[in-house]
Order: C-alpha cells, then structure tokens, then sequence
C-alpha cells in the first residue's frame, strides 16, 4: 500500500503503469494482460459521431474522440457546453441519438454496466451518503460494487490513507470539510480498483490547498496506469494534469491536442496584459505590432512576437499596468471560445 | 428501445441486496423509534376503533368486531407502510438526496436498484403487519400456527405496494402529487376491501370491483390465517398478489429509465 502514497511521480508522459495497489476485486475481470491484447485494450473510451438532443436543444454534435489506456484526456469547455452530458454517455446514463461508444471494450449502453463495474466516477456534485460515516460510506458503496464486507474491511484502511482521511474515518459525512468531502468522494471512486477514472470538474469549489492535494492524488494515479477523463473548466488543471484534451463548444469539438501543441499552436508568442485605459483607443495603438488584440472587460490581451514594440508603443502612457507572460492554456480556451460572456 | 430496456433491468438475483443493506444501515440507527412507532399505532387504533366500534357493532362474519378489525388493519398496515416507504423515503432518496445517482454509477442497473428499494419496503411493511399482529395476538386473535402462513402473505402484501407505489414515485415532479395517490387509491381501497366492514354489505358492483385491488386479496388469506378459519381461493389471492407485485415493477423500471437515464 505504500505505492499509493509514495508514487507522487511528475505527469511526465514516460509514465509507466506500476503494480496496482488495490487488490483486484471485481469479479470476473482482469486489466493485466495488457501485452496479450494490446490494440483492443489500449482504447479506454472510443466515441465515434456521437450526438444527443434534448428537445430541440443538440447538447451534443457529431463528437468523436479516442482516449488511450493510461492517459489523462480533459475535456474542456464553457458552462453547458455538453460535459457533463459526455460524462453520462460514457457511462451509459443516457442513450446517445446517434453514433457508437466504447468504453473499456464494451459497447455503450448495451454493456455499460460491465463497462461500469470498472470504472470510478467522481461526480460534479458530491453524492455522498450524509447519514453515514466516512467509513460507512466507502463500505455502501463498495457493496454495490457487489464487494464483500470482509474484503472491503481490509480495503478501506489504504483508502482512507490515499484520501488523507485516516482520522476521519468514523465521523459523519456532514461534518466533513469541502476538500474532505471531494478527497471521500475520490476514495469511493476507487474502491472497486477502477482502470478507468471519470471525473467531473473534480476541485471545483475548493480551495487552493485542497485542490493542490487533490491534483498531487490524481497524478500519483495515473502513474499506477489509471486512464482518466477529466471534465474541467479550470485551465490550470487540464494543464498540470492532462496528456491530451479536447475543446467542445456547444457539443461540437473545436480542436485537440496536448495542451503544449496546443498553446503553440493557437497563440505561439508572449502575451501582454494591459490593464486601465481605454481598450478600443489602444488597440490601434499597439495592433500593427501584435499578431492579434483581444478586448475583455478593461483589460486588453496583446498577442505579440515582438513585446518590446509593444512596450514601445505605450511608454509614456500613465495609468496603464503592463503584465508579460508566457502563453497559457486559458489564452487558448478564451481564443477558441470567445473572451466575452456570451449568456 | 426493447434492448436500452432490457440493459437497465435487474443484472443478477442477488445485486439488489447492496441497495437493501444501505437502508437496512440507514434505518438501524433509529430502529428502535421505528420499531416502538410500528407497536403504538396498532394499539391506538385496535383500542380506539375495535373496542369503541366493536361494543356497538357486536360480530362479524361469525366473529367480535375487534377480531375482524384486528386482521384486516394487519394487511392495511403493510400496504401503508409499504406506500409511505416508497412515495417519501424512496422518492427522496432517487430526487432529492441522489442516493442513486451515485449507485447508478456503480456496477448496479437501475432494476437492481428499484428491487432492492422495493424489498426494504416488503421488509418495513413486514415489520408494521408483524407489530400489528403481535397486538392482536395478545389481545387473542393470532392462532397458532397458522399464523404463521400470514407472515410471508405480509412480505407479499408489502411488495406489491411498494410496487404499484414505485409507479406513482417514477410519475410525480414532486411530494405534493402524492396526496392524489392516497386519496384516490388507497383511501377507497381501505374501504373497498373488507378491512373494516365485510365486502358483503357493499353493493353488487362494488363487490365485483374489490376482486380487483390487492389489499382484498390480501385481506382474504390473512384473517383466515390469523384466526385459523377456512379460507378459500389461496391460489387465487396469491397469484394475484403476484401480479400486483411483478407488473408495476417491470413498469416502474421503464418509467424511471425514461426520467433518469434520458
């Protein structure tokens, strides 16, 4: 058990799966012989086309996408983008109108039981049982994973630990904190030693500590080989956690990739940040030295390869903040789906 | 649509029994409320009803009134439990409280977890018809051992409601629709059945119509089981009971499914 909580190894794409922790406890199914199997068992999900109405509302469009076993794919959009409805599909909660999933081997929804017996899914919101201890609560719901009392009793300890959660064990659910109720939620998701994690907007609401520590828990996962998929709005998580991801804007997919291709790719120069000012007057004084000038709110976003010009430009000006910066992930959300609230 | 339904309903014959302990869990921590409130209820209403009502009405059937109330409150005591159990635990647990949001991600079906919520209703109605014989028994009116056959009659009795109650609690937006289920169905059921008065004094059309609800046929194999009297049609009552509680369970599923899983 000491794997779990020492394996704090960096996102480096040379993860390697290590032992599993967790003794194999699902009835029936094997994730060893990978080397046996490889081409069928190094998908973990496969949507092919897949869309979902409600009404006439298309929550999601043609959306394909393919994510290999041991990866951290995130998937990434704005409010009610389609998500969480992704998440639902996968686990076979809703019926797609069209095109095929897979989910570790077996077709969706027709088998997505079998799919979900290995699988873990922290949900957005907690479902946590508030009549039940700490304790109590992984023992329910390892039993509807159809695991033994026995077994679960000699499981629960190294979760708790994994959780961070040793000392409260037998405290009830409703005393526990934000961050001790995600870390509980995350202990459930793993108490069937799931292949395959699905995890939707996991620190939303947290504070920093404890999203920090939730993020340390999730890496030192997927170098035990767990596969994830990752819902977030939070472009600093995809960014620490994710291999790959993926942005959907009203259910279609607007582009993939690994989030560093991806920075290149779409924005690929230093941002400026100018803060005070009027926005529109100095777009045209800084826009024939920048590749693009984005407006948002009071603040202008300056996409430029020659910064020093830009800074040339403004110099003299008072009441203007200037801030230089790499290129993140949040520059490549907000290019692709708009700087400006659009509800 | 035939094979999304067929991939919801129960995946084994044992996985319910998870769902089922969960509440078993739940509830131990205020047994002992629940088991003392199960004992209360019969007493007030066999002392208040059966001796008040008994004095003036004289027998029944052949027997004292409070004998004839005593058996028939045994069956209503189980379809009551069994509905309340279901149209507010049951309900809150699958809306407000997503109890089963959380088992619906597990391995478990949403048929799996509909049976084990109707077995505890069976199990809490089982409790209520036991503690309501129990006081009839010290009062006199439970016969040894045929009894006995109406324990599993009560089980039965408790699933078929919490069955046909799973239909109105997959229907209902929300709590205050549950007042039409009680008022239009139960309510007249209660008095349509022989639980009070004798289907006898009801006209013609009314007796016809009493074949049909699941608390007459209940009614009919548990006051001659109590009161070791001959009881015809066993067969019959059974396999309608049976009916009662596989049928609106298998609608209830589709219905739910519609609700939760679109």
């Amino acid at each position: 058990m000491q794997l779990l909580t020492r394996a704090n190894v960096s996102s480096s794409p040379s993860r390697r799966p290590e032992s599993n922790p967790f003794k194999q406890e699902c009835h029936g199914h094997s994730n060893t012989d990978n080397s046996l199997s490889r081409s069928k068992s190094d998908v973990a999900i496969e949507l092919t086309n897949v869309s979902k109405s409600y009404g006439d509302k298309v929550v999601v469009d043609q959306l394909s996408f393919t994510i290999t076993s041991g990866e951290c794919f995130g998937l990434l959009g704005p409010n009610g983008a389609g998500k969480s409805t992704v998440s639902r599909l996968v686990l076979g909660l809703a019926p797609p109108d069209e095109g095929t999933i897979t989910v570790l081997g077996e077709p969706v929804p027709a088998r997505a039981r079998l799919a979900r017996s290995r699988i873990g899914v922290v949900p957005q919101f907690d479902t946590l049982d508030p009549e039940f201890t700490v304790r109590q609560n992984l023992l329910v719901f390892g039993r509807y994973f159809g695991l033994r009392t026995r077994e679960l009793e000699e499981a629960i300890p190294s979760l708790l630990e994994f959780a961070r959660l040793e000392s409260k064990a037998d405290v009830p659910v409703a005393e526990l904190s934000g961050g001790m109720k995600r870390r509980l939620t995350l202990a459930c998701a793993l108490i069937n030693d799931p292949q395959l994690l699905i995890l939707d907007e996991p620190t939303t609401g947290l504070d920093p500590h404890a999203r920090h520590l939730i993020w340390e828990r999730l890496r030192s996962l997927l170098a035990l080989g767990k596969t994830i998929l990752l819902t977030t709005h939070f472009m600093e998580e995809a960014d620490r956690l994710c291999d790959r991801l993926c942005v959907i804007e009203h259910g279609r997919k607007i582009v993939e990739g690994r989030p560093h291709a991806l920075i290149d790719e779409q924005i690929g120069c230093d941002v400026i940040e100018i803060y005070g000012g009027n926005p529109r007057e100095l777009t045209s004084v800084v826009g024939p030295y920048a590749q693009r000038v984005e407006a948002s709110g009071e603040t202008l976003f300056c996409y430029s390869s020659d910064p020093e010009q830009v800074r040339l430009q403004l110099r003299g000006r008072t009441g203007l903040r200037l801030l230089q910066r790499p290129p993140n992930l949040e520059d490549v959300f907000l290019r692709l789906t708009g700087r400006e609230m659009k509800d | 649509m035939w094979k999304r339904y067929a991939a919801v309903l129960p995946a084994n014959p044992w996985n319910w029994i998870a769902v089922w302990r969960r509440n078993y869990m739940a509830w131990k921590k205020a047994a002992i409320a629940s088991i003392l409130g199960n004992l209360a209820e019969p007493v007030t209403s066999l002392f208040g009803l059966g001796f008040g009502l008994g004095a003036m009405v004289g027998r029944v059937d052949g027997i004292p009134y409070v004998a004839f109330l005593a058996t028939g409150m045994v069956a209503t005591s189980a379809m009551i439990s069994a509905t309340f159990e279901t149209i507010h635990a049951t309900f809150a647990r699958m809306h407000a409280k997503r109890t089963w949001e959380s088992a619906l991600c597990t391995q478990l079906t949403l048929g799996d977890i509909v049976l084990g919520e109707l077995a505890w209703a069976a199990s809490k109605a089982l409790l209520a018809g036991t503690a309501m014989m129990l006081v009839a028994a010290t009062m006199g009116y439970a016969s040894w051992p045929s009894v006995l056959f109406a324990l599993p009659v009560i089980a039965l009795t408790g699933f078929a409601f919490a069955s046909l109650a799973m239909i109105v609690t997959a229907l209902a937006p929300g709590y205050d629709y549950f007042i039409f289920y009680q008022t239009l169905f139960l309510t007249p059921m209660l008095f349509l059945s022989g639980a009070v008065f004798p289907v006898t004094e009801l006209p013609d059309i009314f007796q016809k119509l009493s074949h049909l609800l699941p608390l007459a046929h209940s009614i009919e194999l548990i006051r001659p089981a109590m009161l070791d009297r001959p009881g015809g049609s066993v067969a019959l009552h059974i396999s309608a009971l049976c009916i009662f509680a596989v049928m609106p369970f298998f609608l209830s599923v589709g219905l739910l499914r519609r609700r939760l899983m679109s």
